[in-house]
């Protein structure tokens, strides 16, 4: 059997405030295969995006990753030098971000800002990593793509922009994409383009996809497997049709009833109930018992566990049985 | 970007209208220039032949448009006391306060700006808390006590620099510059860096204020997820990002520089503009301050000319137009 691709174990991201420990990530751990999309999806502060920050060694100070391991091609990347690290950024790991109009530098040229990507890893001289962004641009469709080397990001739509990110982050052909929200900015039109194109991206070059969105209608319809977060933990994981048809944790279960696109026409569309607690006093047991219609005592003292299954989730009481 | 061009150059025309009116107003309308000119006690014939001989016996606005005439011609009059051009005078002596106010910002801008970022990019670091504190005092102590304190140590304890006065020039286009031999340079030294204390201080918070805002950008973490070197970050990324407000300031400051360096100019009898500008109040000499006035709104128009065209080159956004 070969190692996955990405091994994540118990991973904690911690950040150190004034007003007390901010436990982002607490205890994640889930594995991805070569050319595999994984769904990460959860509300603000559910710490998918501080997830990805993580995986890809990006954290702003005084976020630290407290714990666990993630081994990546089978190297430890936890307490890993930044100089390694860089080495692995953009050339091993990419990740694309969720607004390209503040990605992109507003005062350099494409060519310029993707030479620069290029030239991070060697890459020769100005004119090999011009030819080499010219055929990333290509890819991503962009037409007239030599000529629009010499454009500024504003002469671009937002849609052609974000395909430019795309670009600079599939310069190096990576063994893994971190995508965070990449469409939330963009046209609904627009999204169902790219969306279909980093899937086809991804196949096409075996490149494994970490999608991270609030939106489970957009990772349905992208992803192979899903996990859901709750405060900076699983409740639920499992393949994309085991957890959109059965759904087995109530929150995801809430998640999907208040997506507009599922619900009946005319019917008024169901809320979960309550807000999310503060990340400085999260409930013991399970994090999303205060809101939780099935809510036991047991719930509200226990953190639930999960065995071995290929869906799973963190509940006591489940709301189907899992297969 | 020729149209741009062409729009800047009306406006700064218009710009030196104003200005011209001001000044012109200011000091050739307010006070008598007759009770500078002659002596209280000539007769009035001499007195009425001086009025008609300067026009000043013309209503106001003739008078103005006479002194707009000369000026255009690039006559600026002739001084009271010294009995030359005034053009001929600022001329002589502005060279000496441009390669001194030059100098000044070129030291703030090479030492503050890299100072600067390094303290936005590692703002927790020592050092940084030191460059920072350093340049409150920058901000806070009186030019004229620095430039004391300079001459004080340089000139007087450690006899390294002299203390004062412009030294040996070396002629080029007719004109004397200090720069380009040791000597000059060494001469230089003392009041290149009082002057450019502030400045620095200046530019170096400017900058670290800026950087720290960058550093934290999404085109900051998405350059990181490339891979690039943070060393490559802060040189192609930050420092083009930031440069727009710097450009800024240091066209102000060099423009204000070349105006007001008199402080300096005055502790190290530097012979410059500032200099001679002090000079001709204490003699009311009229001509010599309005001819200075007008050549530094000329200057300070210049160079926001030149700045504004600086910003078109630095932000590809100013010059053409949004395309979607």
């Amino acid at each position: 059997m070969t190692a996955a691709l990405l091994q994540v174990r118990d991973l904690r991201t911690h950040f150190e405030t004034r007003a007390g420990t901010i436990k982002a990530v607490d205890g994640i751990s889930f594995t991805l295969e070569r050319g595999e999309i994984l769904g990460l999806v959860g509300e603000s502060g559910s710490g998918k995006s501080v997830t990805g920050f993580s995986l890809i060694g990006l954290l702003d100070a005084p976020g630290r990753i407290a714990g666990g391991s993630v081994m990546f091609r089978g190297q430890e990347l936890v307490g890993l030098r930044q100089a390694e690290m860089r080495k692995l950024r953009g050339k091993r790991i990419a990740m694309i971000f969720q607004d390209p109009a503040a990605t992109l530098n507003p005062v350099l040229t494409i060519g310029q800002q993707m030479a620069m990507a290029v030239q991070a890893h060697g890459g020769g001289g100005e004119g090999a990593a011009l030819a080499l962004a010219a055929r990333s641009l290509v890819r991503v469709g962009i037409p007239d793509a030599a000529a629009r080397l010499n454009a500024y990001p504003h002469e671009f739509s937002g849609g052609m922009r974000q395909r430019v990110a795309i670009a600079i982050a599939l310069l190096h052909e990576p063994e893994l994409i971190i995508a965070d929200e990449p469409t939330t900015a963009l046209d609904v039109s627009i999204q169902a383009q790219i969306l279909a194109e980093m899937k086809t991206l991804a196949q096409e070059s075996g490149t494994a996809l970490i999608w991270i969105s609030h939106d489970l209608a957009i990772v349905s319809s992208l992803a192979d497997r899903v996990i859901v977060l709750y405060l900076g933990r699983i409740v639920e994981y499992g393949s994309v049709s085991d957890v959109l048809r059965a759904p087995l944790h109530p929150y995801t279960r809430g998640l999907l009833d208040s997506l507009p696109a599922l619900a009946a026409p005319g019917q008024k569309l169901t809320q979960i109930p309550g807000s999310t607690p503060s990340p400085l006093n999260v409930p013991p047991g399970c994090p999303f018992a205060p809101r939780c219609s099935h809510a036991t005592d047991l719930c509200r003292s226990e953190p639930p566990r999960v065995g071995d299954q290929r869906h799973g989730a963190f509940c006591h009481h489940p709301l189907s049985v899992a297969p | 970007m020729l149209g741009y061009i062409i729009q800047r150059l009306i406006q700064s025309a218009f710009v030196m209208l104003a200005m011209s009116a001001l000044v012109f107003l200011g000091v050739y309308a307010i006070g008598n220039p007759i009770d500078v000119l002659i002596s209280p006690d000539a007769t009035q014939d001499i007195r009425e032949a001086t009025i008609r001989h300067y026009g000043l016996d013309q209503p106001l606005w003739r008078q103005y448009l006479a002194f707009l005439g000369r000026l255009l011609q690039g006559d600026l009059g002739r001084s009271f006391v010294l009995n030359i051009p005034v053009l001929h005078l600022v001329l002589s002596r502005l060279p000496a306060t441009l390669e001194l106010a030059l100098t000044s910002v070129l030291i703030g801008a090479f030492i503050g700006i890299p100072l600067g970022i390094y303290a936005g990019y590692r703002p927790e670091s020592p050092v940084s808390k030191a460059i920072m504190a350093a340049s409150v005092l920058g901000f806070s102590v009186p030019t004229f006590w620095v430039g004391l304190i300079l001459i004080l140590t340089f000139a007087v304890n450690l006899d390294w620099l002299p203390a004062g006065d412009r030294g040996p020039t070396v002629e080029v286009f007719g004109v004397g510059w200090s720069f380009l031999t040791w000597e000059g340079l060494r001469f230089m030294a003392l009041p290149a860096l009082n002057l450019s204390l502030f400045k620095l201080a200046m530019l170096i918070r400017l900058s670290r204020a800026g950087t720290r805002e960058i550093m934290l950008s999404d085109t900051v973490k998405f350059a990181r997820a490339a891979g690039l070197t943070d060393f490559t970050i802060l040189r192609r990324h930050v420092l083009r990002l930031i440069s727009i407000p710097l450009v800024t300031v240091f066209g102000l400051e060099f423009g204000s520089t070349l105006a007001f360096a008199v402080v300096t100019e005055t502790i190290f009898s530097w012979p410059g503009v500032g200099k001679l500008i002090i000079d001709s109040i204490t003699s009311l000499d009229r001509p010599v301050m309005v001819g200075y006035l007008i050549l530094v709104a000329f200057l300070f128009v210049t160079i926001n000319l030149v700045v504004d065209l600086t910003y078109a080159v630095l932000d590809p956004r100013l010059r053409r137009g949004r395309r979607v």
